[in-house]
């Protein structure tokens, strides 16, 4: 490397001894560039769309502002929503480390709300709140780690596709769960909506202090940070990383690519499973078919729009959460249909992505390649 | 209730709506008068509001009391059962100044519609279903609901007129006791035509899974049902299905008619303008929320499609009579001696439970002639 980059210097342009500062501006630069062009492009689109509506696109838009960040209000409104968001994000952020699509992360929300919900109402007898919670947590990631960690063996041991192993597991999980929700766990008072018997009012847990916002928020983005830090900052994310980015390198170095790539698999599932016991014990206080709300679907948008960092999955989740909320404005004060922010989380998926790929042939940047 | 003397002058006064920006320049009294601020209502929808089914019921009694005067309606559609619809309550109340919030969907109620009534008292909360308990749930909250049975009982009469085949079909969400009841009056109507008839039932597990559905509906149409009616949050499906196949069927929620025009018998319909006209009068004129609100046909809670063009002289007469008699009040559809579809009794002879009867909430067989079991 030292000889070609010596022997190299002299043929190099003259702008090529630009200013440290310059250089990192401009690494910024292609870094936030495609996002940029991905909101611009957003904007038109979406505004060209609402326009065609026979709605007032700068209306519209000062409505999304207002709805999703404009006040106190519309942040708490934004953030409770973004809560659950941002671990299901790590639930496809995670395995994607390794190289692995997951897309089933909805079924290990779901039976990991369940077990914690069955968990939380055995204990919930003979231990207080603040043993009896991290148990439920515990038990959400164990059962939501073991059902995505299923998906990663069955990748790896027996060459399934993850991708579609893990939509078709999470179809099997909702229908366990149902199944469970049903049948044996069944409060017999739920007559008309079948539920797990609820936890008393002392077991559920209360808001952020000074917030509105369920501590789902919290606990979303300490994990957040802490995959982040494992990621970028230990040997196991390196490890972990190369398997994902060049597995036969990987092999050859020695490192353990099976079970690096089932371990993500597994802490992606545990971060949806956590997700559905903080639903559990935040929002239902027992488990039903409320808790199959989506989010493990959102999930896979909200990871692949932070380009799979574990960090960058709050502010998107964020950001998803804002637009909801401004959705439910949209639809009060102009009657646009709930479809619209839909359409304009579309415009921006489609438009990140095409951004993205545009990047690596390239076309930002002639640095690269 | 139009004629109301607390809403006739306010009435009179938004007609020059105009002005009320220009209410600053007023003097006083009339100022005041302007600034009665007219009720709004917020609408929530687990749906969408043009689904052919539960929702759209509910959307129609929005517009339809959009029309009262002083009232002002906000609506979103597609709000799940989770801590959002709990930020959408709020935001209504919040942004919108909403001061009456109708959560039209079951789950709605525990915990999401619970907890925003004890964080926000003054404000008014309608639920639709029946859970409403006094000394248990704020007093601002209230549950209506209504007997719609009644109608699927009517709709029994017309099917069982018009059925060669003597098989029906009925396509239901989940074996609660609600659906359950709707499945037993079907039955019991078609069988006061004719005791052989039978119903055959399938359970999809989902209250909107439109694949299934078709399912259902293609499985039963080719067992020789020849009238298929449901229990699903959209019947879109199973009706367009039925029609296709060219057989007859028989609407829920609201009316399915422009989507079967041969083969749509009639339909068991909510007329949920009834309650929503009473609470925003409570609401008005400053009255206690009306906390538990309930009926059938005779109360005006529920009605039927009108009847399509296959329908028979005979079997609208009967029908016809039998609704009198329900609007007379005293018709009971579930008295004994009754068995379930397994051979035992559940309801004693000499027994008569009347629509208002708690024992009929917790409804867990199929009567004898429904060919299906309960699942679980």
């Amino acid at each position: 490397m030292n000889t070609l980059a010596a022997t190299a210097t002299p043929v190099l342009p003259p702008a090529s001894p630009a200013p440290p500062l310059a250089v990192r501006l401009r690494g910024i630069a292609d870094a936030l560039l495609p996002a940029l062009a991905a909101l611009v492009i957003t904007v038109l689109l979406f505004s060209a769309a609402v326009g065609l509506a026979g709605f007032n696109p700068l209306e519209v838009w000062g409505l999304i502002v207002m709805g999703g960040f404009g006040d106190a209000f519309a942040w708490q409104n934004t953030l409770q929503r973004a809560a659950p968001l941002i671990l299901t994000g790590l639930a496809v952020a995670l395995p994607a480390q390794a190289g692995r699509v997951i897309i089933g992360a909805e079924g290990a929300l779901v039976l990991g709300g369940l077990a914690a919900a069955a968990l939380g109402l055995v204990l919930s007898a003979q231990a207080p709140p603040l043993v009896v919670w991290p148990l439920m947590a515990l038990a959400g990631m164990l059962t939501g780690g073991i059902w995505i960690g299923l998906v990663g063996w069955l990748r790896e041991k027996r060459e399934v596709n993850e991708t579609i192993a893990s939509l078709l597991m999470s179809f099997i999980a909702i229908a366990l769960f149902n199944q469970m929700v049903e049948t044996v766990l069944r409060d017999p008072a739920s007559l008309n909506k079948p539920s797990t018997q609820p936890l008393t009012e002392r077991f559920l847990l209360p808001a952020m202090p000074g917030l509105d916002v369920h501590w789902g928020l919290g606990v979303g983005i300490v994990v957040a940070i802490v995959c982040w830090a494992v990621v970028k900052l230990t040997p196991l994310g390196l490890a972990l990383r190369v398997a994902g980015g060049n597995p036969r390198t990987a092999l050859g170095v020695g490192l353990p690519v099976t079970w690096l790539t089932i371990g993500a698999c597994a802490a992606g599932g545990a971060c949806a499973g956590l997700a559905g016991a903080v639903e559990v014990a935040a929002v239902h206080g027992a488990a039903n078919a409320s808790l199959i709300a989506g989010y493990g679907y959102s999930g896979i948008l909200i990871a692949f729009a932070a380009r799979f960092s574990p960090a960058g999955v709050v502010p998107v989740a964020i950001l998803v959460g804002g637009i909801a909320a401004s959705g439910s404005l949209l639809q009060r004060r102009l009657g646009l249909p709930d479809a619209s922010v839909t359409v304009l989380l579309g415009f921006a998926f489609v438009a990140l992505i095409g951004c993205e790929t545009l990047r690596n042939r390239n076309f930002w940047s002639k640095r690269r390649g | 209730m139009s004629q109301d003397p607390l809403i006739l002058p306010r009435r009179r006064l938004l007609a020059g709506g105009a002005l009320a920006g220009a209410s600053l320049a007023l003097p006083g009294a009339l100022r005041e008068a302007l600034a009665q601020t007219p009720l709004t209502l917020g609408v929530i929808y687990v749906g969408p509001r043009s689904d052919f089914g539960y929702n759209q019921a509910q959307a129609q009694a929005a517009a339809a009391v959009k029309k009262l005067p002083g009232v002002k309606v906000v609506e979103e559609e597609n709000v799940p059962e989770t801590a959002a619809v709990q930020k959408t309550m709020e935001a209504m109340i919040n942004q919108d100044k909403a001061g009456l919030i109708f959560a039209t969907s079951f789950g709605y109620f525990d915990p999401h519609m619970l907890k925003m009534a004890e964080k926000y008292p003054n404000v008014r909360f309608a639920h639709c279903g029946g859970m409403w308990t006094a000394g248990k749930h704020p007093k601002n909250a209230a549950s209506y609901f209504g007997y719609i049975d009644e109608c699927q009982y009517l709709a029994g009469i017309v099917a069982g007129y018009t059925s060669k085949t003597k098989k029906l079909g009925f396509i239901a969400a989940k074996p609660i006791p609600q659906v359950l009841r709707n499945i037993n009056a079907f039955e019991l109507g078609a069988k006061s035509v004719d005791p052989s008839i039978t119903t055959r039932v399938i359970f999809t597990g989902e209250w909107s899974m439109p694949v299934k559905e078709a399912e259902a509906a293609n499985s039963l149409i080719d067992q020789g049902v020849d009238v298929l009616t449901c229990h699903v949050d959209s019947p879109k499906v199973v009706i367009e299905t039925a029609e296709k196949r060219g057989i007859f069927s028989s609407g829920y929620h609201a009316s399915q008619a422009a989507l079967a025009p041969k083969g749509y018998l009639t339909g068991a319909e909510w007329d949920w303008s009834t309650p929503y006209a009473a609470f925003i009068k409570a609401a008005q004129t400053g009255a206690p929320m009306p906390n538990l609100l309930r009926g059938g046909l005779k109360e005006g809670y529920v009605k039927m499609s009108p009847y399509g063009p296959a329908v028979s002289a005979a079997a609208k007469t009967k029908a016809d009579a039998i609704k009198a008699e329900m609007l007379k009040g005293g018709f009971v559809i579930f008295k004994g001696p009754l068995k379930d579809n397994k051979g035992n009794t559940v309801i004693a002879a000499g027994t008569s439970l009347d629509q208002f009867n708690p024992e009929l909430e917790k409804m867990n067989y199929l009567v004898e002639g429904v060919i299906g079991t309960i699942p679980g």
